[in-house]
C-alpha cells in the first residue's frame, strides 16, 4: 500500500545537468516545429502573391493575398465585417449548444428505455445516412428564410451524430457500477444522475467537439440556401457577382473563426478533463 | 476432525432459524435468455445467524453469486423464500450491504464522498451518519486520504474505501462477492485480516463468496460447499479454529494452525466431489 499521493506535496528535486540538456533539446524541437508552421503559411502567401503579380495566374479569378487583405479592410471599414461574423457566430453557437442539448436529451431517453432505443434504431440509421442538405428546400418552406431556418439546418446536421455518440457513451458505462448503485438502493434516475452522466463527461465533450464542426457545416450550407447575412451569404454573393476577393476574404475569416472555436472547445476539454 | 460434525454452539441451521439474520428456504433460480434457460440454483436452504461469518464455496460459475444477488434483493428467486430479518430483501431497505470484486469507486468523487454514496442515494446524510462514516474511514486507516481521489490510492486502500462505503449505512448483513480476488496476493492476505477484524469487531453478520479455499477457512465460522451449477448445498463445514484464551483468531493466525490444513483437505475433497456431481447430471 504505497502512498502515491505524497508525490505532489514533495519538493521538486534539483534539475541535473543532463536533464537540462534534454529539456533544451525538447524546447529547440518545439521552436523548430513552430518556425516550420509559420514558414509554410508565409511561403504559400508569398508564392501566391508573386504568381498573381507576375501574371502567372489571373488575379481576377485567383485573387491574391494583398487583394484579399484589401477586401477584408473594405468590409471592416463599411462596418459589415463584424455584422456578418456576428450573424454566423450566433447561428453556429445556437446550432451546437442546442444540438448537444437536444442530442443528449434524446440519448438519455434512449438509454432510459432500451425498447424505445430499439424502436427508433432504423429511423436513426436513415436520419444519419440521409444528407441533411437535401432537406433544405423543405426547411425554407416550413420555417421561413431567416436565422431560424439556418439554425434548424445546423441542428439537423449536428443532432443525429450527437445522439449516436452520446448514446454509445452512455451504454458503455460499466454495468457493474450500475449494479453497485442498485445494491445501494438507487433508483434509475439516481443511477443516471450520479453515475452515468458524470462518467460520460469525456463523451459529452467529444460530442460537443463533433457538434461544433457539424454546426459550421449546417450554418454555411443554410446561409448558401436562404440567408441575407453571414459569411456563407458573403461567399455565395461574392461568387454570383464575381468578386473573388470577397469570397476569399470571407473564407479566410471563416477559417480563423473555425480554428478559434475549435481551440476554445479543446481548452474547455483540457480544463474539465485535466483533473481526471 | 471431530469439530465439523459436532456443530458446536451457534452453528447449525436448525438452531439458527429463530434469531437468523438471513434465511434461505428451498430457493430455486433459473435464468431465461433467448438462447435457452440456465438453472442457476436448485433448492438451496440455509440460514445465517447474527454475528456469524459464513462463506459460500463452490466451483466457479456454480451460482454462488446468484445466491448473493437474491439475498441483496436484486434478483428474485423463481420459487422458495429469502428473508432478511424476516423481511423480503429490498435494496432500498438498508438491510444488506454488497461488496463487489472490484471497488467501483467513482473517480470524480473524493474518498469521503464515495463512502457517503449509499447514504446519499438513500437521502440519509446528516450529522450523525456523517460522523459514523468518518469513524469508518478512520477504522479503515483512510483518515489522511478522505479528500483524495480514488486514483491516488492503491488497490488495497481502494477496496477498504469500498468496505467503508458498504458499512456506512449500517446494513444488517454484509454480502461480499470475492472482494479480494482482484488484488495481489500480499495485499489480499493483509486486507483479509483487516476486513475480518473490522467485521468481527463491529459485530457484523457477513456472507462471503469466494473460490479461494484458504481464504474461506481463514475468515469464516462456517463454510457452505456447493455443487456445480445448478447450485445445491453439498456440505456444511463448521470451522473451529479458536485463538488463544478464547478470543477470536485472526485469519493469519488461523492459517498457521495445524488444523488449517485438515480443513483445507476436507473442503477440497468436497469440492472435487461437487465437480463429479455436476458431471453426472
Amino acid at each position: 500500500m504505497d502512498m502515491k499521493n505524497n508525490a505532489p506535496k514533495r519538493k521538486k528535486p534539483p534539475v541535473s545537468a543532463e536533464q537540462r540538456v534534454f529539456l533544451g533539446k525538447l524546447a529547440r524541437r518545439d521552436r523548430l516545429v513552430a518556425a516550420m508552421r509559420l514558414a509554410i503559411l508565409l511561403g504559400f502567401l508569398l508564392l501566391w502573391e508573386i504568381a498573381a503579380r507576375t501574371g502567372l495566374v489571373n488575379d481576377f479569378i485567383f485573387s491574391s493575398p494583398s487583394r484579399v487583405f484589401a477586401a477584408t479592410v473594405r468590409l471592416y471599414k463599411s462596418g459589415e465585417l463584424f455584422y456578418h461574423i456576428g450573424v454566423t457566430m450566433l447561428e453556429t453557437v445556437l446550432g451546437f449548444t442546442l444540438g448537444t442539448l437536444l442530442g443528449t436529451l434524446a440519448a438519455a431517453a434512449m438509454w432510459w428505455s432500451p425498447t424505445l432505443c430499439r424502436v427508433l434504431d432504423p429511423y436513426m440509421v436513415v436520419l444519419n445516412a440521409v444528407p441533411k442538405i437535401a432537406l433544405g428546400p423543405i426547411l425554407i418552406v416550413w420555417v421561413g428564410s431567416g436565422i431560424k431556418a439556418i439554425v434548424v439546418m445546423a441542428l439537423l446536421v449536428s443532432t443525429v451524430v450527437t445522439v449516436m455518440t452520446v448514446l454509445t457513451g452512455f451504454n458503455e458505462i460499466s454495468g457493474e457500477k450500475q449494479l453497485l448503485m442498485r445494491t445501494l438502493g438507487a433508483t434509475k434516475r439516481q443511477i443516471f444522475i450520479k453515475v452515468v452522466l458524470p462518467a460520460s463527461v469525456p463523451t459529452l465533450i467529444g460530442a460537443l467537439k463533433l457538434s461544433v464542426g457539424m454546426s459550421w457545416v449546417g450554418v454555411i450550407v443554410g446561409e448558401y440556401l436562404v440567408s441575407r447575412a453571414g459569411l456563407g451569404y458573403l461567399i455565395v454573393y461574392g461568387g454570383q457577382v464575381f468578386k473573388l476577393d470577397l469570397v476569399m476574404a470571407s473564407i479566410a475569416v471563416l477559417s480563423i473563426l473555425a480554428a478559434v472555436m475549435y481551440y476554445l472547445v479543446a481548452f474547455l476539454e483540457k480544463r474539465v478533463l485535466g483533473d481526471r | 476432525m471431530a469439530e465439523e460434525s459436532s456443530r458446536p454452539g451457534a452453528g447449525g441451521t436448525e438452531q439458527m432459524s429463530g434469531g437468523a439474520v438471513a434465511e434461505v428456504r428451498d430457493v430455486r433460480l433459473v435464468y431465461h435468455e433467448k438462447s435457452g434457460e440456465t438453472p442457476a440454483v436448485a433448492g438451496v436452504s440455509f440460514s445465517v445467524g447474527k454475528g456469524e461469518f459464513v462463506s459460500l464455496v463452490g466451483p466457479s460459475g456454480c451460482g454462488k453469486t446468484s445466491i448473493l444477488s437474491m439475498l441483496a434483493g436484486i434478483v428474485e428467486p423463481c420459487s422458495g423464500e429469502v428473508r432478511i430479518l424476516g423481511k423480503k430483501p429490498d435494496p432500498r431497505a438498508d438491510l444488506t450491504g454488497y461488496m463487489l470484486q472490484r471497488d467501483h469507486l467513482l473517480d470524480w468523487r473524493t474518498i469521503e464522498d464515495n463512502v457517503l454514496l449509499g447514504l446519499e442515494v438513500k437521502k440519509r446524510i446528516n450529522d450523525e451518519t456523517r460522523r459514523y462514516a468518518d469513524e469508518l474511514i478512520g477504522l479503515c486507516g483512510l483518515s489522511d486520504f478522505k479528500r483524495h481521489y480514488p486514483r491516488q490510492l492503491s488497490g488495497g486502500m481502494r477496496q477498504k474505501a469500498a468496505l467503508a462505503r458498504t458499512l456506512a449505512f449500517r446494513p444488517e448483513l454484509l454480502l461480499l462477492d470475492e472482494p479480494f480476488s482482484a488484488l495481489d496476493y500480499q495485499t489480499r492476505l493483509l486486507l483479509a485480516g483487516e476486513v475480518h477484524s473490522i467485521i468481527k469487531g463491529g459485530g457484523y453478520t457477513a456472507v462471503l463468496v469466494t473460490h479461494d479455499i484458504s481464504e474461506a477457512i481463514a475468515m469464516s465460522d462456517r463454510i457452505l460447499v456447493f455443487t456445480k451449477r445448478p447450485a445445491r448445498l453439498k456440505r456444511e463445514i463448521i470451522i473451529d479454529l479458536p485463538g488463544a484464551e478464547g478470543r477470536e483468531a485472526s485469519p493469519m493466525e488461523r492459517r498457521s494452525m495445524p488444523a488449517f490444513n485438515d480443513y483445507f483437505d476436507l473442503v477440497w475433497s468436497e469440492l472435487e466431489g461437487g465437480l463429479g456431481d455436476g458431471y453426472e447430471e
